[in-house]
C-alpha cells in the first residue's frame, strides 16, 4: 500500500472529487495562485482552472456565507480556512446560517459545503495564531465536525465530507502535514459520526483526536515497550457527532481512561467525553477520568512558555500513571 | 475607469411616469388585489399575536405592499429571492398561499417551515423563496453565493437580496458587495428602506444617508425608487433585473416606503413623533393612493373596491382557519430535519432518555385528553 503524507491524502482527495463532480468548486484565500498557505491546493488550479480553484479576497464572512449560499443551489464548495482563528470572523454564517438552514427550514434547504481548517500548532505562533475551537462548533446541532488524525482517515473523511450533503467542519493540523501512513488507492470513505480504536489495550484508554491521537500513539508504543502498560488509544474522528459506545465500550475493557486535547481544559471537547464516561460508565471506573490539556492562557510567544502551554507526551505519560496508581499493572 | 465611475456614481431617483391606460387593467387589479391581500394578512398576523396564536418574534409588512408587490411582478419562475425577517408578504406575493404562511405563524406543521422556522424564517423551495433570515446581514453573503451558482451553473435568474436600510451599515454587507462585483453576478441588493432600524433612523446609523450610493466604492450602480409606488418599483426592478442576468451586473436598489407601526408587533414606536407616524399614515399609503389612481383613470369602480375587500377579508379568514386547524409537528418528529445526510450517533444516550421522558409525557396528555 501506497506511504503518503496527510498532506498529500488532502490534496489527492480534493483533486478526486474536483474530476468526478463537476459542482465541487474549492474557494479560499490564496489557495490558487499561492497554491494554499500550507500547499494543501497545491497543482489545483494549474489542473483544474479558476472556475474550480477559486481565490477569494480576506473576507472570510462574505466567503464563508456566498459558499453556503451556492451550496444551497446545488453546488459542493470546499472552503479552506486558512487557520481556525480567522473562522470566528465567520461565525455567524457557520453556525446561525450553514448549520441550521435544513432544519430551520422544514428540510426544503440543504448546505453540501466543507470548510477545511487546520486548528491548534506548535511553534511560537502567539496568542492568536494557535488555537483550537472545533469545541465552539462541535457544540452546535445542525453540522458535522471531523478530526482525522492519520493520512488514511484524512482522505477517507474528507471523501465522505464532499459526498455529505451537510455542512461539515473539517478540522486538520500544521504539525500533522508532514506525518505519514498508508493509503489504499481507490474509492472508499471513512464513515462521519464513528470513532475508531487505533490501538487495542487493556490498562487504560487514551482518547484523543487530531494530532493528540498522534501523540497518545507514540505515548502508547512507549509505555508498552519500556513499562510494560498496555493502552487502547480511541480516536474520536468525529466530534459531532460524537461517537459515544465507541469510548463507552473501552472504558468497559480498561476501566480507566485519559483523555489528551489540544484545546483549554476548561469547556473542552473533554469535558464532554468525561461527563459521557460518567454518565454511561461510572459503574466501570476504576479511577477518576482525567484530562491533558492546554494551559488556560492566551498563548504566549517566548519559545519555553508557548511550548509550556501545549499538551505534550510527558503531560500524558503521567496522566496515565496517575490513573494507573493503585493497580495491580504499577504494583507489579 | 471613467465609464466605471460615472455609472457607479449616477442615482438619480427616478420619476417613472405610468400612463395606467397603458397597462393591463387585469394585471393592475391584481396588484392591487396582492397588495390588500397583504395589509390585511399583517393587520391580522399582528391581532393573532396579542391573541397569542403566534409566539416570538413578529415583524410586519405595513406600508411597504407597493414595495413587495412591485418586486414580485417583475420577476421570473427563474428568480431567487432571499429576505431578512420581515418577509410574510414577499412568500405571499410570490404566490404561496396565506394558509401556510399563517400556519407557519402558528407553528404548524403545515406551515411553510413545517413549523420549525416560524415568523422570520419562512421558506418555499418551489416558488425560489430561499428564506427569511432574523440575523440582520445574515442573508447577504447567502444570496451572493445563490447568484454565483447561478452564474456557474450557466443558469438563467437572478437573486433578490432583500435587506432593511440597516444592513448597509454592517459588514457581511460589503464583503458581499465586493464579491458580487468581483465575479459579475446576476443579483440585486434590494434595500427596504423605511427610515428606520429598530429605533435608530438612517442618519443616525449611516454616515452615507443616501443608500443608493453604498455600492459605489464597488463600482455597483444604485439608484433610489419610491416604494410606495407599485408600478415604480415594477418597471426599476424589470430594467436592473435584465441589465443583472444579461449583463452580470449586480446593482442597489434604495426603496423608500413608510413603516407603519414599530419595529414589531409589540413595540410602541416611541422614538417617533406620533402625529408625523400618523400623517406618514395617510400620505404614504401605497394602498389608497393606487386605489385613487385606479379609480380615477376608471380601471375599477367602487364596486371592486368593495368586492375585494370582502374577498380579501375571507381569504385571510380563511388562512387563519386553515392555521388554527393544522396540527403541531408531532414530538417524534423533534430531531426529523437534523441533518439531510443521516449519521451515526446524532442522539446520546442520555438524550435518548430524555426525549423519551418528554415523548411519554405527550402520549400521557394525548390519552388523558
Amino acid at each position: 500500500m501506497p506511504v503518503i503524507t496527510y498532506r498529500q491524502a488532502l490534496n489527492d482527495t480534493l483533486s478526486e472529487e474536483l474530476a468526478r463532480d463537476p459542482n465541487v468548486v474549492l474557494m479560499g484565500e490564496e489557495i490558487g495562485k499561492f497554491e494554499g498557505s500550507y500547499k494543501v491546493t497545491a497543482g489545483l488550479l494549474a489542473k483544474y482552472g479558476p472556475k474550480r480553484v477559486v481565490d477569494t479576497p480576506i473576507a472570510e464572512m462574505g466567503f464563508i456565507g456566498l459558499a453556503a449560499g451556492a451550496a444551497m443551489l446545488g453546488l459542493r464548495p470546499v472552503v479552506e480556512v486558512m487557520t481556525i482563528n480567522f473562522i470566528l470572523m465567520a461565525v455567524d454564517q457557520v453556525v446561525n446560517h450553514a448549520s441550521k438552514i435544513h432544519y430551520m427550514f422544514g428540510g426544503q434547504a440543504r448546505v453540501p459545503m466543507v470548510i477545511r481548517t487546520p486548528s491548534g500548532g506548535i511553534g511560537q505562533l502567539g496568542a492568536t495564531h494557535s488555537q483550537s475551537f472545533e469545541n465552539w462548533f462541535a457544540y452546535c446541532p445542525g453540522i458535522k465536525v471531523v478530526a482525522p488524525s492519520t493520512p488514511y482517515d484524512a482522505k477517507g473523511l474528507l471523501r465522505a465530507s464532499i459526498r455529505d450533503d451537510d455542512p461539515v467542519l473539517f478540522i486538520e493540523s500544521l504539525p500533522l502535514y508532514d506525518t505519514k501512513g498508508e493509503v489504499p488507492e481507490g474509492d472508499y470513505t471513512v464513515p462521519i459520526g464513528v470513532a475508531e480504536v487505533k490501538r487495542e489495550g487493556t490498562d487504560v484508554t487514551v482518547i484523543g483526536y487530531s494530532r493528540m491521537t498522534f501523540v497518545a500513539m507514540q505515548v502508547a508504543e512507549k509505555l508498552a515497550k519500556d513499562e510494560g502498560i498496555s493502552v487502547e488509544v480511541v480516536d474520536l474522528r468525529s466530534l459531532r457527532p460524537l461517537d459515544r459506545p465507541t469510548i463507552i465500550n473501552s472504558i468497559k475493557k480498561t476501566n480507566r481512561a485519559v483523555i489528551i486535547e489540544e484545546d483549554w481544559r476548561s469547556y473542552g471537547i473533554g469535558a464532554e467525553v468525561a461527563a459521557t464516561i460518567q454518565e454511561e460508565a461510572f459503574d466501570y471506573l476504576d479511577a477518576p477520568v482525567l484530562r491533558v490539556a492546554g494551559l488556560e492562557v492566551p498563548l504566549p510567544y517566548a519559545e519555553q512558555l508557548s511550548k509550556a502551554s501545549k499538551p505534550s507526551a510527558p503531560d500524558l505519560v503521567d496522566a496515565i500513571h496517575k490513573v494507573l496508581r493503585g493497580s495491580k499493572r504499577l504494583i507489579a | 475607469m471613467a465609464k466605471a465611475t460615472s455609472e457607479a456614481g449616477k442615482g438619480v431617483a427616478e420619476i417613472e411616469g405610468h400612463d395606467l391606460s397603458a397597462e393591463d387593467p387585469l394585471i393592475l387589479k391584481h396588484y392591487y388585489h396582492q397588495m390588500l391581500l397583504i395589509r390585511r394578512f399583517e393587520e391580522r398576523a399582528s391581532e393573532m399575536y396579542t391573541k397569542a396564536k403566534i409566539g416570538g418574534y413578529c415583524h410586519l409588512n405595513l406600508g411597504e405592499e407597493a414595495t413587495i408587490v412591485g418586486l414580485t411582478a417583475a420577476l421570473t419562475d427563474d428568480d431567487y429571492i432571499y429576505t431578512n425577517y420581515r418577509e410574510h408578504g414577499y412568500v405571499i406575493a410570490r404566490g404561496v398561499a396565506p394558509g401556510p404562511v399563517m400556519a407557519e405563524l402558528f407553528g404548524r406543521e403545515t406551515g411553510t417551515s413545517g413549523g420549525r422556522g416560524g415568523s422570520m424564517h419562512l421558506f418555499d423551495a418551489r416558488s425560489h423563496f430561499m428564506g427569511g433570515y432574523g440575523i440582520v446581514g445574515g442573508q447577504v453573503p447567502l444570496a451572493t453565493g445563490a447568484a454565483y451558482a447561478l452564474k456557474y451553473q450557466g443558469k438563467p435568474g437572478v437573486v433578490i437580496c432583500q435587506v432593511g436600510d440597516a444592513t448597509t451599515n454592517i459588514g457581511p454587507w460589503y464583503e458581499s458587495l465586493n464579491l458580487a462585483k468581483l465575479h459579475q453576478l446576476p443579483i440585486l441588493y434590494f434595500i427596504v428602506n423605511n427610515g428606520f432600524g429598530m429605533g435608530t433612523s438612517v442618519k443616525e446609523g449611516s454616515s452615507e444617508p443616501d443608500l443608493w450610493k453604498k455600492g459605489s466604492s464597488f463600482r455597483i450602480h444604485g439608484e433610489q425608487v419610491d416604494g410606495s409606488d407599485v408600478l415604480a418599483v415594477r418597471d426599476a426592478t424589470k430594467r436592473l433585473r435584465a441589465k443583472a442576468e444579461r449583463d452580470g451586473e449586480p446593482a442597489i436598489m434604495d426603496v423608500v416606503s413608510f413603516r407603519f407601526r414599530g419595529h414589531s408587533v409589540i413595540d410602541p414606536d416611541r422614538y417617533r413623533n406620533a402625529d408625523e407616524v400618523k400623517r406618514g399614515r395617510v400620505e404614504h399609503d401605497p394602498l389608497t393612493h393606487f386605489a385613487r389612481r385606479l379609480l380615477e383613470a376608471k380601471i375599477v369602480d367602487d364596486a371592486y373596491i368593495r368586492d375585494t375587500a370582502d374577498k380579501v377579508e375571507h381569504e385571510v379568514q380563511e388562512a387563519i382557519d386553515f392555521a388554527d386547524q393544522s396540527r403541531p409537528p408531532a414530538m417524534k418528529d423533534l430531531y426529523k430535519y437534523m441533518y439531510a445526510t443521516d449519521v451515526p450517533n446524532t442522539i446520546s444516550e442520555a438524550e435518548q432518555e430524555m426525549f423519551q421522558a418528554r415523548l411519554d409525557v405527550e402520549e400521557g396528555e394525548g390519552k388523558r385528553s
